[in-house]
Parts: structure tokens; C-alpha cells; sequence
């Protein structure tokens, strides 16, 4: 049997949750043995080459390029997590779901004490940039999720035991000892 | 206004502890809690304004804004909307020409909805300036806002017969009723105040502590702690002072029996406290009352009062040298959150309720970090008994692992709704043949209010007791012309997200999520993963800080596993996914405020 392949993404977080991965720490080499990485910032490969078997996203959803990556994950991948406090439930981010987006983009672009040399009054508005959506989204409110691995970021032994029951078959073990939320 | 508030704050002796008695009075004698009052409190007691300003934030029935002359709040539980609250909710609206969170234009009333108020077996009912209001009917509605009109006090407005029992005493004049259906051996009138206090001062606190922890009394809340053991723990702390705490916030909706035994039975609860506060060597009482039973007040203080005529309390209690306690009332001001005993602690101290970390726990560092015992208002009667008549005697009824008596708060669909005082092992079926509940009528019971279980018929076999249904005592009877997920589970789901504290994001967020997705089910929109994901999400609240948090998915989780066909027959069969997520939409706002023609 050739080996699982795994591909991962930071949508609209803070690549904490990407750490957390990292944070396995000599167990990466362990990984590697076992899986085969595809599209992933951890070895930088830009676009899907081949259908993966487990997808791995970090973040929600907080505009329309976010979407597209995401719904591109789910076409290529086998089995699809969200991986950690935004991807689940929007996390940081999402506080800006209780402010009208205008209000956001005039803070940030026009009023923001930090705003300086603006002197047109522009919003951003290339058309290279991605649209930003009137509230942040969880993954699972934009395509199938199978998965949800909790915690902020989850932690790197739950992460790991995850992809171990995973790639073994085995149910997951989610004692509430282990999710942290910091 | 400036005299007014700096003589409520000096009433209150300038203690930024006391910022809760403080706000309350502020808050009833303006009908708001205005900038420049949290200012002029926060400049007297040395505190910066934001430090107040989270207090007054933080409570149901603290408000930045006017509130109105007569401020109603109407209750919003399960069981009142049972029991024809939408009705009653659509009179007040139409009468007084104003929506659920408004106030009239001429300032004279506000109308607010509030959860559950300790009234289940009465609704259903409101609050208007403190005073009790049961058994609502639209032509009621009518007569009330009729009143307000003419500008009646609202004393002056209870033209009904009042309650039973103490309830039309002079010092409570409430239409509440007890409905006492059945005492026991802790609730009987076998009484007299002052009789075991006689008693203790002949023993030495260890005895007493002893006597309790023979008795194998649990705490009565619903955690079910041994509570001698507590008192032991207590005793034991290092400490330069100590304090007993009787919880009576009972926030649970469903549960209403602590305001009877306030009502009936208080001499009994204090003279627990003071027994209490000799074992551990406690110098000071509080008991917290929730703000919903405000109207019980002066009638308490006056007992206090009594009592301290008596020498029940205050200094040498009864002639026993250095026996000194006092019990003081502490009211809250809306928060389910803080039943929890450290928020209940850090809301005596006048801070927001939020649970602290634990440990320590507080009979190590409670109020003002002091060694401190919180018990249950009946776990505090029932020691009474157990210090007249024995632990054996205790012991004697209910179960091994659940001795005593437990007083049930029943309420529903059921010919006799009230408290209960039973032995503890009886089973669920006893129950409903007790209250007269037609059997083939009930469809399901809410067993410990919604932080408990929903159960089904074939579990009516299951014993009340620790070992098996543990339950502070309520019980909510549910009938089969009943919607169980509209009327009660999306009902109990949205008092969580509303009682949260916020202060762990999961119990902050998950609950909501877990809302949107019972509405996406109940709205025939759901799909099968959706039954997985709120499953899978339940277990995340586990992580919460406080009782709150991790049980605020057991409406969903108790009813996905006991009624698992309810939500089936709901779900697409034919769709593996549906989410209704519409990118061009979700993309107009901003298309707008930037002038560019949506690319997607």
C-alpha cells in the first residue's frame, strides 16, 4: 500500500494551529516515514499534484479566496478536519461577525488612529484582491467537514494521536483532559 | 441624583465589596445605572470606572438604560411558554404598543423578558418593581396595564387573593403560592428555633462535624459533595476568619423549592448556618438569595432580626463564651452562572460572576480568600435535623449511597405541580403517580432542569438518588402534545447561550453553533453529519471552566440519545451535505462598500 498523503491549510488563522503540527517535534521524522505530504506551507508545495487522503485546515473563512482554497480541499481530499479554534467555531477573527463589515473597513482603512497618508479615502478595491465576506465562516458552514480536532491551538500529542488512530483506523480518543483552549 | 448615590454608598460603608447592594439600590431607585452614578462610584470607592462598569454589565437586572417607571420583565422558561406565556407575551405587547427589550416613549414602562424565575409551578409570570406576578392570563395583562395607566403602585395592583402560607403574611403580601404537597421529615413542623443550637453548644465543633459526617448527608445542589466533610475540610484550612454561604440562587429553571423553604421554613435554614458556623468556626453567614426573590426581603431581615433578639445570633450565643455569628442577606442581580459556588463567592465580593480556577476551592480560599463552606439552602435545613435527631436517624431513610429526604420541585404537564418532599430511591413512575401525571400522557421528564437529562418512558424505572438520576430537584414533566425539541431543547439551549459568562470561548461559542444547527434541523434542512457534528461538539464543552459550560449541550446530547427518531425523521434523506452557504451573497456587503463588481 503506498502512503496516505496529507495536505494542509492556514485559511483565516494565525498558523498557530501549524505550530501546533510542528510542535510534534522528533515525531515529524516518525511522520514522514508513515505519510506523504502534498499542497502544505510546511513543504511548500503550491497546488494539489494528486487526490490526498487527509486534508488538515487551520482557520474559518474570512473571504472569498479562503472559500476557494477550501472548497478545492474538498474536492482533492479523501477526509476533511478542522483543525482548532477559528476552523470550528471562526475563533479570533470572528469577533468582527457583530460589526457591520463597513464599520470594519472604515476603522481599518479611513478613521483607524494607525490610518496614515489615505488621503483619497479608499477602501481597498483591486481586483487582485479577494473579496472579504460580510462575516467569518467556520469551514463546516462551507463544505463537508468529517473532523473536528478542538483547542487553541490543539495541542501537538493530540494532533499526532489523531493522525495516528487515523491512519490505524481506530476510533479517536478525546478525553476533555486534552483539549485546551489558551 | 449625586446625594442620593453617595448616601447609598455610604449606607453600605464605602466597601467596594458591597458594590452589589450598592448598584441594586441604584438601580431600583432610578430604574437605571447612569454614566455619571458609576462615575461618582467608582471616584468614592476607589475604583476605576470600567472595574464598575463590568459589575453593572455583567447582570440581567442591572441596566445602562432607563428601564421605565414600572419595569416588567416576563419570564421566558420552557414551562412558562407551556403554560400559554405567548399569549401573554402578545397582550403585553399590544397593550402597551411596544416590543420585548423597549421602553414606552413616555419613560412609564419597560417590558424585558428574563429566564426562569423560581415560579414553574405558577406561570405564567413576571417581575414588575420586585413584585411577584403569577399566573398570568391575557385579561390579567390586561388589568395590570390597565393599572400602570392610572398610575397605581404596584402594591396597590395584587387585587387577587394572596398565596398560601406565609406568603400573605404582612411582611410579604405575594399572590405566589407554596403549593407544599408533601413534607417529610426535614421540612415537618417538628421545630422550634434555637432548639439545636441548645443543643451544639453542649458539643464541641468536632462532634458536631462528626454527628453530620455519621448522618452521610450530600450536598443538596446537585453535586452531591459529602457535606460533613466539607465542613471538616473547613475547619481544618488555615485561616483568620471563615464564612458560611448558603446558596440559594437556585437558578436551575425548574426549580423553585428553596423559595418555599425561605418562604416557610427560614428560622430552620438560618439556625442550619448557625450550626455551621460553630463546627468550622465561622463568625459570619451569607446567604445568597437570588434577585428574583427580592420581594421575600423584609420578612427575611426581620426574622434575622429576631433572632438576634434572641441571642440565636450575634455575640455569645446563647451564653457560650466566644460563640459568636451573624448572618447577613446578599441578593444577586440576574445570573444563573453564579449558583456556581466561586461565582457566587466572587458576586458576594461585588465582582462579575465568573467561576474562578479550582483549586483552590473555597473551603480553602473563598470569600476574601478565606476559608469558606457554600451549602445548599436544604442542605442547611436538613443538618438541623440531623443535629436533633441523629445521624443514625438520617441515615434511616432513603438509600446506601443517598440517606435522607431530597425536597422536588415538580412542574409540567401534571394535575399537581409543587414541592415534594420524598425519601430519596423512588423511581420516576412514583413520581408521576404522585403528582397526578396521566402516564400514557407523558412523553418524556426533565430530570435536574436542563443541565440534567430528558428521559423517555422506558427509563421511568430509574431510581432518584446518586447513585443513578442524581438531581437538585427538579423535575419537568413533558406531555405528549409537547414539541420536544422546539418547546423544550432549543428553550433550554438558548438559556445557556444567554446565562454564559463568557469567559471560556467554548461554553462562549459552541452552544451558539449547536443552536444554529438544532434551528438548520428543526427548519427540515439538516442533514445526517449534522446529528454527528452536534455530538461531537458536545464533548468540546467538557473543557469549559465551570458546571455551566460543561453541561450547557445536555439538552441536545440528552435528546439526541433518548430521542434519536425526533431528529431523524427531521433530516434530508437524500443530501449528504447542506449548509445554504451562498458566496455571491456573502460578498455584497463588501462589494458595496468598495465599489468593485464582485470576480468569484
Amino acid at each position: 500500500m503506498s502512503k496516505p498523503i496529507i495536505a494542509t491549510a492556514s485559511l483565516a488563522g494565525c498558523f498557530g494551529c501549524h505550530m501546533s503540527i510542528l510542535d510534534i517535534d522528533d515525531r515529524l521524522l516518525e511522520l514522514i516515514e508513515l505519510v506523504e505530504f502534498n499542497k502544505s506551507p510546511i513543504d511548500d508545495i503550491k497546488k494539489f499534484t494528486k487526490k490526498c487522503d487527509i486534508g488538515l485546515i487551520e482557520g474559518g473563512c474570512c473571504n472569498s479566496e479562503n472559500v476557494h482554497v477550501l472548497k478545492e480541499f474538498r474536492e482533492n481530499c479523501k477526509i476533511l478536519i478542522s483543525v482548532g479554534e477559528c476552523a470550528i467555531m471562526g475563533g479570533l477573527p470572528a469577533i468582527r461577525n457583530g460589526i457591520p463589515l463597513r464599520e470594519c473597513f472604515e476603522e481599518a482603512y479611513l478613521n483607524g488612529p494607525t490610518v496614515v497618508g489615505n488621503e483619497e479615502k479608499i477602501i481597498p478595491n483591486d481586483p487582485e484582491l479577494p473579496m472579504i465576506l460580510d462575516k467569518v465562516f467556520p469551514c463546516h458552514e462551507i463544505v463537508k467537514i468529517d473532523y473536528f480536532l478542538p483547542g487553541c491551538p490543539p495541542r501537538a500529542d493530540l494532533i499526532w494521536d489523531a493522525l495516528v488512530a487515523l491512519l490505524n483506523g481506530d476510533e479517536m480518543k478525546l478525553p476533555y483532559e486534552v483539549v485546551k483552549f489558551d | 441624583m449625586k446625594t442620593a448615590v453617595k448616601k447609598t454608598i455610604e449606607k453600605y460603608g464605602s466597601d467596594k465589596y458591597r458594590l452589589m447592594d450598592i448598584l441594586i439600590d441604584i438601580q431600583s431607585e432610578f430604574g437605571y445605572i447612569s454614566r455619571e452614578a458609576i462615575a461618582l462610584i467608582a471616584e468614592d470607592l476607589g475604583m476605576s470606572e470600567v472595574d464598575v462598569e463590568q459589575t453593572v454589565s455583567f447582570y440581567h437586572f442591572f441596566s445602562q438604560k432607563p428601564t421605565g417607571k414600572y419595569c416588567i420583565y416576563l419570564n421566558n422558561s420552557a414551562v412558562a411558554n407551556m403554560m400559554g406565556r405567548a399569549a401573554v407575551a402578545a397582550t403585553f405587547e399590544k397593550e402597551l404598543g411596544i416590543k420585548f427589550g423597549e421602553v414606552t416613549p413616555d419613560g412609564l414602562v419597560g417590558l424585558f423578558e428574563t429566564s426562569c424565575i423560581g415560579m414553574n409551578d405558577q406561570e405564567p409570570a413576571a417581575i414588575i418593581n420586585n413584585h411577584i406576578f403569577t399566573r398570568l392570563t391575557p385579561f390579567r395583562v390586561k388589568e395590570i396595564v390597565r393599572d400602570i395607566k392610572e398610575g397605581k403602585d404596584v402594591s396597590e395592583m395584587l387585587v387577587a387573593d394572596y398565596g398560601d402560607g406565609e406568603n400573605r403574611s404582612d411582611l410579604i403580601r405575594s399572590v405566589v403560592s407554596n403549593n407544599i404537597r408533601k413534607i417529610g421529615p426535614v421540612l415537618d413542623r417538628d421545630f422550634k428555633a434555637g432548639q439545636a443550637i441548645e443543643k451544639i453548644i453542649k458539643m464541641k465543633p468536632e462532634e458536631v462535624i462528626e454527628e453530620v459526617k455519621k448522618s452521610n448527608i450530600r450536598g443538596r445542589g446537585g453535586a452531591g459533595f459529602p457535606t460533613g466533610l466539607k465542613w471538616e475540610f473547613c475547619r481544618n484550612a488555615p485561616g483568620e476568619r471563615k464564612y458560611i454561604f448558603c446558596n440559594a440562587d437556585e437558578g436551575e429553571p425548574g426549580t423553585f423549592k428553596d423559595r418555599v423553604i425561605l418562604t416557610e421554613r427560614p428560622r430552620l435554614l438560618f439556625e442550619g448556618m448557625v450550626i455551621a458556623g460553630y463546627a468550622v468556626g465561622a463568625t459570619e453567614g451569607i446567604v445568597y438569595i437570588r434577585y428574583e426573590y427580592k420581594y421575600l426581603q423584609n420578612y427575611l431581615e426581620n426574622i434575622l432580626q429576631k433572632a438576634r433578639e434572641a441571642n440565636y445570633l450575634g455575640k455569645n450565643i446563647l451564653g457560650k463564651k466566644g460563640f459568636n455569628f451573624d448572618i447577613r442577606i446578599q441578593f444577586g442581580a440576574g445570573a444563573y452562572v453564579c449558583g456556581e459556588e466561586s461565582a457566587l463567592i466572587e458576586s458576594a465580593e461585588g465582582k462579575r460572576g465568573e467561576p474562578r480556577d479550582r483549586p483552590p476551592f473555597p473551603v480553602e480560599k473563598g470569600y476574601h480568600d478565606m476559608p469558606t463552606v457554600v451549602n445548599n439552602v436544604e442542605t442547611l435545613c436538613s443538618v438541623v435535623k440531623v443535629i436533633l435527631k441523629g445521624g443514625e436517624w438520617y441515615k434511616s431513610f432513603g438509600t446506601h449511597e443517598s440517606t435522607g429526604t431530597k425536597v422536588l420541585s415538580i412542574s409540567g404537564d401534571c394535575k399537581f405541580p409543587g414541592v415534594y418532599e420524598v425519601e430519596w430511591g423512588f423511581s420516576v413512575n412514583d413520581i408521576l403517580d404522585m403528582v397526578g401525571a396521566e402516564k400514557d400522557d407523558v412523553q418524556a421528564v426533565q430530570v435536574g432542569g436542563p443541565s440534567g437529562a430528558i428521559i423517555a418512558p422506558n427509563e421511568f424505572t430509574r431510581i432518584l438518588g446518586y447513585e443513578d438520576l442524581a438531581t437538585g430537584g427538579s423535575l419537568i414533566i413533558i406531555g405528549k402534545n409537547r414539541d420536544i425539541l422546539n418547546d423544550i431543547v432549543l428553550n433550554f439551549t438558548e438559556f445557556f447561550i444567554e446565562e454564559s459568562c463568557g469567559s471560556c470561548s467554548t461554553c462562549r461559542i459552541v452552544p451558539t453553533l449547536m443552536r444554529n444547527k438544532l434551528i438548520k434541523i428543526l427548519n427540515a434542512r439538516g442533514v445526517k453529519q449534522d446529528l454527528a457534528d452536534l455530538q461531537e461538539w458536545g464533548k468540546i464543552l467538557k473543557a469549559s471552566r465551570c458546571g455551566l459550560g460543561q453541561t450547557a449541550a445536555n439538552p441536545i446530547l440528552s435528546s439526541l440519545k433518548n430521542f434519536p427518531h425526533l431528529y431523524e425523521e427531521k433530516i434530508q434523506k437524500n443530501k449528504t451535505y447542506d449548509s445554504g452557504f451562498d458566496l455571491n451573497a456573502v460578498v455584497k456587503e463588501s462589494a458595496k462598500a468598495t465599489g468593485r463588481v464582485p470576480i468569484i
